[in-house]
Order: C-alpha cells, then structure tokens, then sequence
C-alpha cells in the first residue's frame, strides 16, 4: 500500500452548547498521512487549535475500534464518512486525496440534541432500551447453559442483530430520524431467542411507545440506515420488528 | 498489619463456608442503604444491576454518555469458564491451577479458586439474559481454545464477546434504572472520595457537560474503573480510560498493589506513525489457527509470500513444542520482542513479526472438502473453502485489520507487535474486595487480586462478572449488616464541603498555569518514557533513570500545561488534564515497584534476572509477596507486604516447553 500525504479543508460544525446556534467554520490542515485515522486527523487540527489559543472541537469517541458505539459526525452527508460498514473512528485517510474539503457535522435529529460541536446526545436510546430491552432475569436465577439448545441459524441470527452498537447512525441517516433499526434489532436480538419469550408481546409494544414518545420519526421504508450502518444491521429486522408488533396487537396483552 | 481476611479451611470449601456464615441485611433494610458504583463496565453493570434487583438503592456513573460504552465491550476472543462440556478433562480446580499458574505464582490462592467456582454460573447467568454466545449445530454451546491451556472452555460471540457480555449486563442494569432502583449519571467522573469517620462515604464527580462538581453519598463507594493501561499513552484501552478514581482512592488512603505487573498483548496492530493515538488488539484466539514467524535471515526485506517454508522461523513453535503459538501472552509478547530486537523484524518500522493463516487456510479448506464429499478440486477450490471456514471464525477481526492497514490478511499475513493490553495491578483488596479503606471496594480489573503477575487470554471478562454478579452482592452485605443504623449522611457536612474544594482548587490550578504545551504532548511523553523503561523489560538503571525523568516531567506539567476553554462548562483537554497529570503519578509508582522487585515473574521482566534461555527468574524465596503501597504525600510511598501462602499449588517453574 503506498501512504501519501495530504492537505485538506474542513468545514466543521460548531456549537457551543444545545442552547445556541451552530455554524461551519473552514479549517485547512496540512501534512496529513494517509495511515492517519479520520479521528487522528481531527486530534492534530485539536492540538494546533490549542496551541493557537482556539477551543479545539468536541465530538465524542472512546474505544476507536468500531465497537464502543460512541463516535459518530457526519462526515460529507453520510453517518460515519464514506467507507461502508466503518464507524468515524476506523474511516482512515486514505479514503481522501489532496486537495479534498471534507464536511464535518453532528448526526442530526430531534431526539439527539446538540451537546456541543459535533457531540450529541443519545441517551434517548438508553430509555427505549429501559422500556423492555431485557430479559427480566435477576443475578442467580438461571439454569445450566446448555439446558437451552437454541438452533444455531437463530442464535446466529439473534447474534448478528445484537451486534447493534448503539451508535445512532441510522436515526441520522433516516430523512424523518427514524429508530426503527436500532429497536428492532434489539427485538429481534431478544425475539430469536427463547430467553425473550415470556415478555415478548409486552417488549415490543413498550420499546414502541417509548420510542414515539422521544419524537423519533417514522420508517418510510427507504433503507438508508441499514445503507449507512456501521456493523450492517440488516432492514429485515425492521420486517420482523413489525411482525412482532402487529402479533402483540392482534393478541392483546 | 495487612489482612486479606482470608476464610479458614480447605481451600475448595472456603467460599462455600464464607457464604453461609456472612452477616445479611435484611430487605427492609436494604432499601435504605445508598451504594455508589463508579464505572459500568462488566463489573460495575453487573454489580449495580444485582445490587439494585437485591433492593439496595445505587447510584451508578461513568464518564461515557451510555454505560454500554465502557471499554469492556471491545474484549474479542471470549470468557473462561470451568463447565467441561467438552468433556476434555477440565474441571474448577484445573482452572483455578491454569490461572495461578498463568499469573506466575504471584496471586492469591483464595481468590482464584472462588472465581474459578463461580466461572460457571456466570455462563448460565449470561445465557439466561439472552447473550447469544456461538453455539453447535445441536443447539448446545460451543468453546474455543486459548493461551497458556490445554483444555476448551472459552465461551465465545464471534469476536465480540465483551460487547454481547456488556450488553447484557447493560440491559439487566437499564431495567434496574426503570424500576427505580438504580440511578444512572452518564457523562460524569468520580473526582475526589469523600471519607467520614475512616468509612468511605460518598464522592465527589464531576458533570463533564456543564463543569459543575456534585457532592454524592453512599453508605459504601464501589470502584469498578478498569486498568491503567493509559499510563503508556499508546495502549489497546479506550481513549478515556483512566486511572484517576483509583488513583483518588489511593490518595486518600487505600493502598495500590503490584502497580508494575503490566500486560503486554502479544497480538496487536504495530504502530505505523507519530500521529498514532492507540493501538488495536487482535484477539488472541487468532493464535488458535495463525502461526507466528519471522524470517530465518536476518534483516530480510522480500515479501511474505516470497519466503520459502524452509526459511522461516515459526520461532514459538520452536522454542514451546508443547504449546506452541499457545504460550501465555506474557512470553508470547517476549519472545516477538527478541527477535525483533534480535534484527529479524518484519515491515517497514521492523518492529513486527508475522501471523500467518495460510496453512490454516488449507487445512481448514481440504477438510471442508471432506465433510462434502467433493472428491478431486483444484487447489483454488481448497482455498476458497478455507477463506470461507477462517471468515466465519475471525471474519470481524480480518475486517478490522484490513481496515486499518489497508492490507489484506486473507492473502498476507497479518503483521503484529506487542501493545499494553491490560494490568494485573490495581487496589489493594481483600478476600471481600475491600480496600485498605473502610467501605471502599475495587472490582474488576481495578483490583488486583486475581492474575497475579501474568492474566490469562478470556480471564478478565471472567473476574469483571464474578466480581460483580457473584461476590460483591455476598460480601457487601457483611459490611453493610453493621452499618443499618447509619441514616443517609447530609453533602453539607464539612467532609463533602472539603472534598469538593480539594477538587476544585486542583481544577482551577490546571486551568490557571496557562503555559504552552498541550496534554497530549505531555502524555506521550510520559508514555515513551514508561514504554521504553517500563515496558516490556525492565533494568535497575532504566527504572531509576525512569524516576528521575517521570519526577522532571511532572514538575514541567505543572508548570507548563496549556489548557484551553472554562471551568464551568464542557471541556474535554481540562479533563484529559486531570487524567494525565494522575497518570503521571502512577509513572512514578509504576517504576518504584518495579525497581522494588528484584525478580521476573510474568509481565514483570527485569533483564538482570532471567534464566540461561532468557525466561523469567522468579525468587520465590524473597519477592513471593504483593507489594502493596501507602500514600505518604510529599513524602512518597510505603511498601506494605502481603505475603503469598501456597497451600494446594506448589509453585514452579513456569514450563511451557
């Protein structure tokens, strides 16, 4: 792989806190390595901002290797840059060249209010996943491991949603801000699964009401987040999310 | 006079015993006992969670805006688990002496044989909650091998298993926080403990959002704050993790223990530049089917693929028969760093060696062959297959490599390095994981008291969970029986009003000295210092070098630390700030320990002491102790010895030949 070296100009969003108006400010950077990490390239504008007296900007990340969910930005008008399948935080320079302008912005949504600069808050999540994302199960209750085969096509499927990281990036890639991939991959997490039996049928109606009730939009079927979406959530959960919504309603509770 | 109150009796009855004679607080009372838990990794998630179904009213922060962020959740390979289900000759005691073992004979034989027997209920406690760890075909749950073990009894979620056991633990504790039993405080650090009458009895955090410090009390603190791998600046932790609500702790009291035993991971992406800001792991499990080698000439530049069989040096397989590519990390990590030190480095820093899955390709590729009866392919086909069986096992792990080096590791081998993965050290606890500070708890990797000098690969998640779903509910409670008088303690009492502005005049300090160079700069620096002088091998005179220059830099922080933005609003350099010049501190410590030791023992290498074929020496005779250290302030530490009684292992040399 031959590395190269790049300058760039940023156009980022800035936004002192939730309570006041945001706008782009331009920031050339120069000497950027294409083995940089999109977020190293950010840490070395942060350095020179300090340096120069300037705030540096905020934007949320933690672990950087895709899995801890925290980073986010839309980077160009896509949730997490142009790479598929990559959250901000594993996109690497080489995905630009010289001479790029790059735009830099917070997910955007009702539900995610600004924190500051490109940080959002999500904790609308939390609170749809304490409408009923669980097992009820307390510390001490369980049986033996294995004294619950489960197919492994449906421990594999329950796997490949429960792999959702949280992240929020199909709320801002979704034109009406729409959670329906993030809740339904938790329900089909837990619907797959015989543990998520005994309060199926109440799960999915509460995660529901909780989700409208955080003013996220509804789905119109057009599969951008599932486009958009670092770890390939598939749009067939959404599918089996409003089976499983359709079934509660239809039985009652 | 340390005591880790360690139960009388047979060691396998010793927790069995414990359990049935501790004191118990009574539901009633439960409900009026306030418990703070800082941190919501595996530990904390799991301990408030069950502390909160138990009845107790908790409390629980972390500085990241979900607690499912917690760095737990990016742990790969898998959790052990002594459930014999592959019906492979293990068992709770060969798990518990794999582990001591492992730890190079420096850890607590109590400690390790409970977490050993509670190892399996934490699997069906998993399960139970709906983690949906990889399983046969007959429905029935499936384990993998991993290092420094000869039998199968990792359980596994593809290479995410942190993330699934996170986010079990996450929705078990959301449904605690809707019951109103747990309060949850995201973007919040613990920055000052506040301790009344010798009793920890709250803390002070601060709101990362609007700046403000907030007085929050408990009848007990628990601190399940993870490692300090961040000491090294480049390390496979979060970005945020750090070590300054164990380092309060210990400020104010409780000692540190084992501070020098570091983890090195053997398996890790190499550094490609300055810019670097950390280091990705690649799990261990890939060691099950990737071979480990070098070139045989040294300084040889050709490509991989263009390095005959004949001229490579699988140089673990060759020194380690019996293990092979399967050794602890410890030595893993050792032996990857002499032969690049040795001048047989591959890729373009020369600081990396090979990890190969082409013959696991093949094999896997013919037997795919077989199980469907194919009969005569091409060598493409085998090949294909092979992909194929490698894609379903490490399928994210090849994707997260090609991502970040633009290479791919279907077709090269991968090329690794060694990276700070993990520390075996942390507060000093005892048998109940109390530290030397009344009602002050460490759980997790905060603590030390499981792995000894050396964790075994699929052990942290392990000790992270039993401490919190299946010890601390236990022994808190024998605590807390006598504490049922105690009435929730008003934060306008003159302790919480001291904490607060000890806190804020440390903040207002930083802020003020105004000089010119950034956080950042002055964490890498300590991170080269402590990486080259306390890292992978350690000399008397590079510790005390070490010292020297770990005690200039943080006089220069002081004095010449830029720190942009306010006080009282959101400002993430002044809190890197904090964390850095706590850090720094630790340095310190770190290399005082070190020097201390005048030994090798697992992550601990003093290059004075090694065998004629270089593996750790250890002197049982004079170090089989934990070095626990006391705070004295200005003046420095005092080291506190708990010495290690081996009643069931009898310690030896470490043989994984």
């Amino acid at each position: 792989m031959q590395h190269y070296s790049m300058n760039l100009t940023l156009k980022v969003w800035r936004q002192k806190n939730k309570n006041t108006a945001g706008s782009f400010e331009t920031y050339p950077v120069q000497g950027i390595s294409s083995e940089m990490s999109f977020l190293e390239m950010i840490d070395v504008l942060n350095e020179r901002l300090i340096k120069e007296g300037g705030d540096p900007i905020a934007f949320d990340h933690d672990c950087r290797e895709g899995i801890c969910g925290m980073c986010s930005m839309v980077i160009d008008g896509r949730p997490h840059g142009p790479w598929k399948g990559t959250t901000t935080c594993q996109l690497h320079m080489r995905a630009f060249k010289d001479g790029d302008v790059i735009t830099i912005e917070p997910f955007r949504a009702n539900s995610f209010p600004v924190v500051k600069d490109l940080m959002v808050d999500r904790s609308a999540f939390d609170r749809v996943i304490q409408a009923g994302g669980y097992v009820s199960v307390n510390t001490g209750n369980a049986v033996d491991g294995n004294a619950i085969p489960i197919q492994k096509d449906k421990a594999d499927h329950s796997f490949a949603a429960a792999a959702c990281i949280g992240c929020g990036a199909c709320v801002a890639a979704c034109k009406n801000a729409s959670a329906m991939l993030f809740v339904s991959a938790k329900i089909s997490h837990l619907a797959l699964l015989p543990q998520g039996g005994p309060e199926r049928k109440q799960r999915v109606v509460s995660m529901i009401t909780q989700m409208d009730k955080e003013g996220f939009g509804s789905c119109t079927n057009t599969y951008a987040c599932e486009a958009e979406c670092p770890k390939e959530i598939s749009v067939l959960n959404i599918a089996r999310l409003n089976r499983e919504y359709l079934g509660a309603n239809l039985s009652g509770n | 006079m340390l005591d880790s109150k360690i139960p009388f009796g047979p060691l396998e009855e010793r927790w069995t015993k414990y359990k049935g004679s501790v004191k118990l607080v009574n539901p009633a009372n439960k409900r009026k006992l306030e418990i703070i838990v800082v941190g919501t990794g595996l530990a904390g998630s799991s301990a408030a969670a069950s502390l909160g179904e138990m009845g107790y009213k908790v409390k629980a922060f972390c500085f990241q805006d979900s607690p499912r962020r917690a760095h737990s959740i990016a742990a790969q390979g898998g959790i052990n688990a002594a459930k014999n289900y592959q019906n492979d000759g293990d068992s709770v005691y060969r798990l518990f002496y794999d582990t001591i073992k492992g730890g190079d004979y420096r850890s607590r034989e109590s400690n390790v044989h409970r977490l050993a027997e509670v190892s399996t209920n934490i699997i069906d406690q998993c399960v139970a909650q709906g983690v949906p760890f990889a399983r046969e075909y007959g429905g029935l749950l499936s384990n993998r091998s991993f290092g420094g073990t000869q039998v199968q009894r990792t359980f596994y979620a593809a290479g995410q298993t942190g993330q699934q056991l996170l986010i079990g633990a996450y929705q078990s504790l959301e449904r605690q926080v809707a019951l109103g039993t747990v309060e949850m405080h995201t973007r919040h650090e613990m920055v000052e403990l506040v301790i009344i009458d010798g009793k920890a009895r709250g803390i002070i955090a601060r709101n990362l959002v609007t700046g403000e410090l907030e007085r929050h009390f408990g009848h007990a603190v628990l601190l399940c704050t993870g490692g300090y791998g961040n000491v090294f600046y480049l390390s496979t932790n979060a970005m945020g993790s750090n070590v300054t609500a164990a380092w309060k702790a210990h400020k104010s009291g409780a000692y540190f223990a084992n501070p020098c035993f570091t983890q090195i991971h053997p398996t890790c992406i190499p550094v490609s530049g300055d810019h670097q800001s950390k280091l990705t792991l690649m799990s261990e499990s890939l060691r099950n089917d990737g071979r480990i080698w070098v070139p045989l000439k040294k300084g040889d530049n050709r490509k991989p693929n263009e390095i005959l069989e004949n001229e490579r040096d699988y140089y673990l397989e060759r020194r380690y028969p019996a293990f092979g590519n399967l050794v602890p990390r410890d030595v893993a990590s050792r032996a990857a760093k002499e032969r690049c030190d040795a001048g047989y480095g591959v890729g373009s820093s020369k600081q990396a060696v090979y990890l190969d899955y082409a013959a696991a390709i093949q094999r896997y590729g013919k037997a795919e062959v077989n199980k469907k009866n194919m009969g005569n392919v091409s060598p493409d086909v085998i090949t294909a297959l092979g992909k194929e069986v490698i894609k379903e096992k490490y399928g994210n792990l090849f994707a997260m490599y090609e991502k970040i080096t633009g290479e791919d590791p279907y077709e090269l081998p991968m090329r690794i390095y060694p990276a700070v993965h993990y520390t075996m050290g942390g507060l000093w606890v005892d048998y109940e994981l109390k530290t030397t500070i009344d009602g002050l708890y460490a759980l997790g990797e905060a603590n030390f008291s499981d792995h000894g000098a050396n964790r075994l690969g699929a052990s942290a998640l392990m000790q992270g969970l039993a401490d919190g779903y299946f010890v601390i509910p236990y022994t808190l409670g024998n605590y807390l029986a006598d504490d049922i008088r105690t009435e929730a303690i008003s934060t306008d009492h003159s302790a919480f009003v001291d904490a607060e502005t000890k806190a804020s005049d440390r903040i207002n300090k930083l802020i003020n000295i105004n000089g010119k160079q950034t956080v950042e700069s002055f964490h890498k620096r300590l991170g080269k210092i402590i990486w080259d002088k306390c890292g992978m091998a350690r000399s008397e005179e590079g510790l005390k070098q070490a010292i020297q220059e770990v005690r200039a830099l943080k006089q220069e922080f002081w004095s010449d630390v830029k720190i942009p933005g306010e006080v009282n609003a959101m400002n993430q350099e002044l809190d890197k700030a904090g964390r850095v010049a706590d850090f720094i501190e630790l340095g310190e410590l770190m290399c005082l320990d070190a020097l201390e030791r005048n030994e090798s023992c697992g992550g601990h290498f003093r290059e004075e002491y090694q065998t004629a074929d270089a593996e750790a020496l250890r002197d049982d005779e004079n170090h089989m102790f934990v070095s626990a250290w006391e705070n004295k302030g200005v003046n420095g530490w005092e080291l506190h010895k708990e010495v290690l009684s081996y009643d069931v292992v009898k310690p030896s040399q470490r043989s994984y030949k």
